[in-house]
């Protein structure tokens, strides 16, 4: 573990905001520290899933809460308020629970930003909660001077029931991982777009509400599903690593397998980057007991989300904690992403 | 340290390059490129300059130059003959 | 035929790989030592290498030692304060994004943006020129890479860049450092594998007189996982038969006089002055400086540049006690290192080999050790 000498000075930067190993110290070290996991035995703060999971009844009930920013507002293949929706809706999907009961969405705008940018933004929420067949249910605005916030800030909550809740931690040896489908599209694209990098071609976020998509997957998988996390920020690596962790396994993947668009293939060949690192906002990782590998990996395909699902990997006794990537040529460790993604020259 | 990357040239205005990468399109600057450059020429970019051209003939060479190698070592050493003759002509991952 | 798209899938074919790595496995046997050392200098080659997982196909008794090849993780704490008092002085900065997150004595540009300077990443010194165009402030681009990224630099202020835009150069220029390395005592490297692109520039005959002086060989490769097996098969191939060459196996970029316009242009702009390397050494004609020609776009120059306060609380004694020049060439180990694991951490690094996401520092850091994961 990395050393956690605090100094006094120390102030929060962007690393910890990256979704990678500084992030999850931060949170650990300064919002989680000794939360008590719910008594009822549900998931809390300390189990640092994609949600929390409390008994009602005979039911879990599921919620989560994210918030959003994104420059630009506006990319390819979607905008905040798509990303909104559907960050929220894939949180609680990736904790079994697909049938979403409803959404809040709290906006914070700065003074002179475009009213028609508000409009097409909240458009595209509502579509994107059709999609999704829930819909927001209560909300709140605020308006921040110009400078104090950059553009608009997006925070979405979200609850959902399910009679059975899935962890991110339930790896076991011989599980199967699945991804639902090509990998880094979100993350490229988006930065492509902000550091101005003039690339033409079809790089293109994938955010989408992936609830239907997991409803069938749990449908033909059952109790085989042992554990789900969708890899956004920090990619797949970051996701893999966090479930290696907590599982206590070894993941062993197959890089031939891994989805990747050949745009998002060739802008990391260009830019340094690993795809592998960068954010998705429309896929999910699956562990699933191997006899029900076959018949989950089918289900996600018959979905317009999954055609390109794949088994990219399984889980190993040898080192837990690590996911090691098996290249064609050798073996690698996957390093997990620092802080956020940059072009590099080296 | 230096990352480089090939690609094909679509069109050139003056000493900008419309360069595809693989399905990615990009600006590159031939001012440093020492060779004429024509649109679909191979050239080698860094940094959004091209740093040369990539005469096509070269890279047949070099892929003639390590079946060379590799037929030396087989010729010398008949454990790699054996290791050829597994893998294949085409090279099929045999561990897949 | 002549379509490189598919050409490159055959530079990553897995089964020509196996063949290769078989034939640096009875290179070695050929030669007979164990270890046989090796050192590349160049990071795109150590990134491919992991990348590609090509440690653990390459032969047991085979050290490739990374070498002082990645500019970012070279450049020394004092380079980087400058950008940094320039950045809280209020002066606009556009970098590349390798360099955002590299420690100065005190504070990385990062640490000063998250402070509230305005740093721009971006991937080309000409998208800093058309941001400079656009403003009506000054924008400094703090340039730093090998003389293959110097060269875009010098090709910049060639074409006449906006008049608010100035460079502050951490450029570094290769071949000096190599002669470094092999006259460091101990030094175990028999052989160098020379970076394909800065070979490029500058061309193979560069190290020729290199070879003659040290004795030593050196190939110089490319960076797709045959290129760099092939580089290394001919390495060994040379220490095996004691034959101190330059041998170019990376003829489809590089010439043995290299790309002259690109030198004219580089040494138009350019001279080479003796500097630090961070961990390593001095390095006379390690760096690359504006000549006074060039002056007016000197950001050294332009700005009184006052670096003094950064060094308040952070004495840069520290890296005094560095010892990457030793892990690089080979002879010592992180864990030979005081400041390992305590002053130098990968959130907090001193040296060059805990800069760098592949550097052997930062790998033992993250690993708890050096992890052999090739398959007996």
């Amino acid at each position: 573990m990395s050393a956690s000498r605090i100094a006094p000075d120390a102030k929060v930067m962007l690393k910890h905001g990256a979704g990678g190993r500084a992030m999850r110290e931060l949170i650990q070290q300064v919002f989680v520290g000794d939360a008590k996991a719910p008594a009822d035995g549900g998931i809390g703060l300390a189990a640092m899933d994609d949600g929390a999971a409390l008994r009602v009844g005979d039911e879990w009930l599921v919620m989560t809460t994210d918030s959003y920013v994104v420059k630009p507002p506006f990319f390819p293949g979607g905008d905040i308020g798509r990303l909104a929706v559907s960050g929220t809706v894939n949180d609680l999907s990736m904790m079994g629970a697909t049938e979403i009961a409803a959404l809040t969405c709290a906006v914070i705008i700065e003074e002179g930003f475009p009213r028609a940018d508000l409009e097409r933004i909240k458009a595209s929420i509502s579509a994107a909660c059709a999609e999704a067949g829930t819909a927001i249910v209560t909300g709140d605005t605020k308006v921040m001077g110009r400078g104090e916030i950059d553009g608009i800030v997006l925070n979405t909550a979200g609850v959902a029931f399910t009679r059975r809740v899935v962890p991110d931690c339930g790896l076991a040896l011989g599980d199967q991982i699945i991804v639902t489908g090509t990998i880094g599209d979100h993350g490229l694209a988006v930065m492509a777009l902000r550091h101005s990098l003039e690339l033409e071609g079809e790089l293109c976020s994938d955010v989408a509400p992936l609830n239907g998509l997991i409803r069938r997957a749990l449908e033909a998988g059952g109790e085989g599903v042992v554990a789900m996390k969708d890899p956004t920020r920090g990619g797949l690596a970051s996701t893999l690593h966090e479930m290696a962790g907590k599982s206590r396994v070894g993941i062993v993947l197959k890089a031939s397998r891994i989805p990747v668009s050949p745009s998002v293939q060739a802008t990391g060949e260009l830019l340094g980057i690993d795809p592998m690192h960068a954010a998705n906002e429309g896929k999910a990782v699956l562990g699933v007991r191997p006899d029900a590998a076959a018949s989950v990996l089918a289900a996600l395909r018959s979905h317009p989300l999954g055609r390109q699902a794949e088994i990219v990997g399984s889980c190993v006794a040898q080192r837990p904690g690590f996911v090691i990537l098996d290249t064609g040529f050798g073996l690698r460790l996957l390093v997990e992403p620092e802080g956020e993604l940059l072009p590099r020259i080296c | 340290m230096c990352l480089g990357v090939p690609g094909k040239v679509v069109s050139i205005d003056g000493l900008l390059a419309t360069v595809d990468f693989f399905g990615i399109r990009r600006n590159v600057r031939l001012d440093i490129v020492d060779e004429p450059v024509e649109p679909g020429d191979y050239v080698m970019n860094h940094v959004g300059f091209a740093i040369c051209r990539i005469p096509p003939a070269e890279v047949e060479e070099t892929l003639a130059l390590y079946e060379h190698l590799l037929a030396a070592m087989s010729k010398e050493d008949l454990l790699a003959a054996d290791i050829r003759g597994e893998i294949g002509p085409a090279g099929e991952k045999k561990n897949e | 035929m002549s379509d490189i798209g598919g050409n490159r899938l055959q530079f990553r074919d897995p089964g020509r790989a196996a063949a290769m790595a078989e034939m640096l496995e009875r290179l070695v046997r050929e030669i007979g030592r164990d270890p046989v050392s090796v050192m590349h200098v160049c990071g795109s080659h150590e990134q491919a290498i992991a990348r590609f997982g090509l440690r653990a196909i390459f032969p047991r008794q085979l050290e490739v030692i990374m070498g002082p090849g990645c500019p970012v993780c070279v450049t020394d704490m004092p380079e980087v304060d400058e950008a940094v008092a320039l950045a809280e002085d209020g002066v606009r900065i556009a970098t590349y994004g390798d360099m955002l997150r590299v420690p100065g004595t005190a504070r990385s540009l990062a640490d000063a943006q998250a402070a509230g300077a305005r740093i721009d990443v971006v991937y080309s010194v000409t998208q800093a020129a058309q941001l400079a165009a656009n403003l009506d402030e000054e924008l400094v681009f703090f340039a730093s890479g090998f003389e293959t990224t110097a060269v875009a630099t010098a090709a910049l202020l060639l074409s006449g860049p906006p008049a608010n835009f100035s460079i502050l150069s951490a450029h570094k220029y290769i071949p000096p450092v190599m002669e470094i390395v092999a006259e460091m005592p101990q030094t175990r490297v028999e052989g160098f594998l020379a970076a394909g692109h800065a070979a490029t520039i500058t061309g193979c005959a560069i190290f020729e007189r290199f070879v003659e002086r040290h004795g030593i060989p050196v190939v110089v490769a490319g960076f797709e996982p045959l290129d760099i097996l092939a580089g290394l098969a001919k390495l060994l191939e040379l220490i095996r038969d004691r034959r101190a060459e330059v041998a170019n196996m990376y003829p489809r970029c590089v010439r043995r006089e290299g790309n002259l316009r690109a030198q004219e242009v580089l040494w138009k702009v350019f001279r080479p002055v003796g500097g630090r390397w961070r961990g390593i050494a001095h390095v006379p004609n390690g760096n690359l400086r504006l000549r006074d020609e060039w002056s007016h776009f000197d950001a050294r120059r332009r700005f009184k540049i006052d670096v003094s306060r950064l060094w308040e609380f952070a004495p840069p004694s520290l890296a005094q006690s560095c010892i990457c020049g030793n892990i690089m060439a080979g002879i010592a180990s992180p864990s030979a290192c005081t400041l390992f694991g305590k002053e130098c951490v990968p959130d907090n690094p001193v040296g060059a080999c805990m800069v760098s996401s592949e550097g052997t520092c930062r790998i033992w850091h993250q690993y708890g050790g050096q992890l052999d994961l090739r398959q007996s």
